[in-house]
């Protein structure tokens, strides 16, 4: 029973990475943009918001930083691909081999260091309760605060105007511009929000999640973060389960082999970049499927008048 | 008012296709002076290591060769994917396992097996990168699912298989509890051209197979078959060029030669599988392909620079206590500012005088038949 309280809670807890990154990536595609760069955002982020842990020892401040960071990044690569249209595939693979670079060499100062006991966690009252509050309500606020993001995003982008020009961007752009919509300022917009998000990402890994910085940590999940945009469909909900589900199985490898299986390491490490596969394959497989639900634009630069 | 204006160009502008990496790379060494200024390091002896050392000692040039050779392999056949426009990003994979697969046959040589031995190794290197890109190229085929993340997904999945073969069957049982194989014999091995000298023959493949890619690429039906079907797919269905089918043409070159690539590699300077077998070249060879605008003579030029960067990286760090990624810093910021410059490839710049503003008010239905605007 404690076996599987301790795995839900480290489903939660490494399900909200992605989630974050995902809810992001969800955005930005929801406009019309893919990012390829969100692998390079969260590794900058990860330094950046450690090093704020260190030296200001506020995991908030360091998430904060974080966000900044992304948000920055994210509009270096919406100016490249928006206003300057360059290859979407091309500038986001970029931001990911360059953000790998200068995460690598800001973290060399950082490598080994470690972060202070953050204080507790969790909720108040609930967090006592047998099992349900080891499970359930014993987690980092981000956690709570993901899944209330996922259901006011949910809202949002199907109940309220915002949400339906981000639609709108992805959908058909022109329309947007036809109705005086000024397109390229709110991908770019869009793309850095969703920036910030897989910062935020970025920082929890290596302030909250780890907490450590080891270099190239994020080690592909900012692709896993894509593909599971895809998997969700572009809806928030799917995708904030989507992330749970592979978090599940992220975690469900060291509890096997904390149960005694006998599995080589290697083997049950394969499994969440496996299930990836597997996921886009029936994902994908039946190509009207996401042609319906894919934003009709996405990855099509456009341009006003053009 | 006057503001800028982007014009699209008819056909990219031959001049700035070379012209723009030019400039990428001043602005990139700019932004280096920059940052060596503000690390307290003299741009001048900093860039003297990056630019001048390493090819001032024939060792230096050895070297450079010896780096740039698995560059150009895996950026040729990168150019070829992204030509037909397969988003392929996970050479590395094909790069590992085909070192694996060499790896695994190397194992067998003994003493009396023939010097020819090498060439199975490289076989096997070969068809190991091939296979593994066929599962990708398979998948998006049957399945559609993104090559681009699955190609990724694989590379993580080749790392973990290297370290299990390392850690597990394949660990040299005299390697002090090393994760490494065994030290290859010489039959297995590709003779070094320069006792001394860590370069070897797979230099001159990379020569043979640039000079092959580019009649591939430029004078043979699958070469433009494969083009067509990445500037235009709609042109290309209709002409009945089979996007399936150059789909798995780029996909199999591009794993053969990042396949042989790691072989080489294998074969050449490493002699014995590590866990140092996965150094990165499958996405420096990403920014390589870029740089060398997809073309196999660019990728020789670019694959020679992303080299200096790495061979300069390392005597940076020895000499100017920069740590060792300070190189793939410049790499990313070389692919980043080709980006932004290469709209002048593809764009012309114009100042144009803003339109003058309209009124709403002032067009009446009069004025709008007569055509005549009020300013």
């Amino acid at each position: 029973m404690d076996q599987l309280a301790s795995l839900i809670a480290a489903t939660l807890n490494a399900g909200t990475v992605l989630a974050l990154a995902s809810l992001g990536l969800l955005i930005n595609e929801r406009a019309g943009v893919l990012n390829l760069g969100a692998e390079g955002i969260m590794l900058v982020a990860a330094i950046v918001g450690f090093a704020t842990a260190v030296h200001l020892d506020s995991s908030w401040l360091a998430l904060g930083a974080g966000a900044t960071i992304g948000a920055l990044l994210a509009a270096a690569f919406g100016l490249l691909v928006i206003f300057l249209h360059a290859n979407q595939y091309a500038a986001g693979l970029t931001l990911s081999l360059f953000g790998a670079g200068v995460s690598a060499f800001i973290g060399v100062k950082y490598t080994g260091e470690r972060l202070g006991v953050s204080s507790q966690v969790g909720i108040p009252g609930l967090r006592d309760l047998p099992f349900f509050g080891p499970a359930l309500f014993n987690q980092h606020a981000l956690v709570y605060v993901t899944m209330a993001l996922t259901a006011v995003l949910a809202h949002l982008l199907v109940r309220s105007r915002a949400g339906l020009v981000l639609r709108a961007l992805g959908e058909s752009p022109e329309s947007a511009h036809a109705l005086g919509y000024p397109v390229q300022r709110l991908r770019l917009l869009a793309v850095m929000l969703g920036g910030a998000l897989c910062g935020v990402s970025g920082a929890y890994l290596s302030t909250v999640y780890t907490p450590l910085w080891v270099e190239g940590m994020v080690a592909g999940k900012g692709f896993i973060a894509l593909a599971l945009t895809t998997f969700g469909t572009w809806r928030p909900i799917r995708v904030l389960f989507g992330a749970y589900l592979f978090g599940g199985v992220t975690m469900a490898q060291f509890f096997l082999q904390g149960a005694g299986v006998q599995i080589t390491s290697q083997w049950l490490a394969m499994l969440p970049y496996l299930i990836t596969i597997f996921v886009l394959v029936l994902i994908s497989r039946k190509p009207g499927f996401i042609r319906v639900n894919m934003p009709a634009s996405l990855g099509k630069p456009f341009v006003p008048g053009g | 008012m006057v503001r800028l204006r982007l014009e699209p160009r008819s056909a990219p502008s031959q001049p700035w296709l070379l012209g723009a990496p030019l400039l990428a790379l001043l602005i990139t060494i700019l932004i280096a002076v920059l940052l060596f200024l503000a690390l307290g390091i003299s741009p001048v002896q900093a860039l003297g290591v990056f630019f001048v050392d390493p090819v001032s000692t024939a060792q230096g040039w050895s070297e450079l060769l010896v780096r740039a050779t698995p560059l150009i392999l895996i950026a040729l056949g990168l150019s070829i994917c992204y030509r037909s426009s397969v988003w392929s990003i996970g050479a590395e994979g094909q790069y590992i396992v085909g070192a694996i697969c060499a790896g695994g046959v190397a194992m067998h040589a003994s003493e009396q097996s023939s010097r020819l031995f090498v060439l199975i190794v490289l076989l096997a290197g070969t068809l190991g990168g091939m296979a593994w890109a066929s599962l990708v190229a398979f998948l998006r085929d049957r399945y559609h699912a993104s090559e681009i993340l699955v190609s990724l997904m694989l590379v993580y999945v080749a790392e973990l298989l290297l370290g299990y073969l390392l850690y597990g069957p394949w660990k040299d049982p005299a390697g002090y509890n090393f994760p490494q194989t065994i030290t290859f014999l010489d039959p297995a091995l590709l003779p070094r051209m320069l006792s001394g000298y860590r370069i070897h023959y797979g230099v001159f493949a990379a020569l043979v197979l640039v000079v092959l890619s580019y009649l591939f690429i430029f004078r043979t039906l699958a070469g433009f078959r494969l083009q067509v079907v990445g500037l235009a797919p709609a042109a290309a269905r209709y002409a009945g060029f089979f996007v399936r089918r150059s789909l798995w043409t780029a996909m199999l070159i591009s794993g053969a030669l990042a396949g042989l690539a790691g072989a080489l590699e294998l074969a050449g300077p490493l002699a014995q599988l590590t866990p140092q077998v996965p150094a990165g070249y499958g996405y420096a060879a990403i920014i390589v392909a870029f740089v060398g605008r997809l073309h196999p003579f660019g990728v020789v030029a670019s694959a020679l620079l992303m080299s200096l960067f790495y061979i300069g990286g390392e005597l940076a760090q020895a000499r100017l206590g920069l740590p060792k990624s300070f190189s793939s810093v410049f790499q990313g910021l070389l692919l980043f500012t080709l980006m932004a410059c290469d709209i002048l490839t593809n764009y012309q710049i114009r100042l144009v005088r803003a339109a003058p503003r309209l009124v709403r008010s002032t067009i009446t239905p009069e004025v709008a038949k007569s055509g005549e605007l009020v300013q």
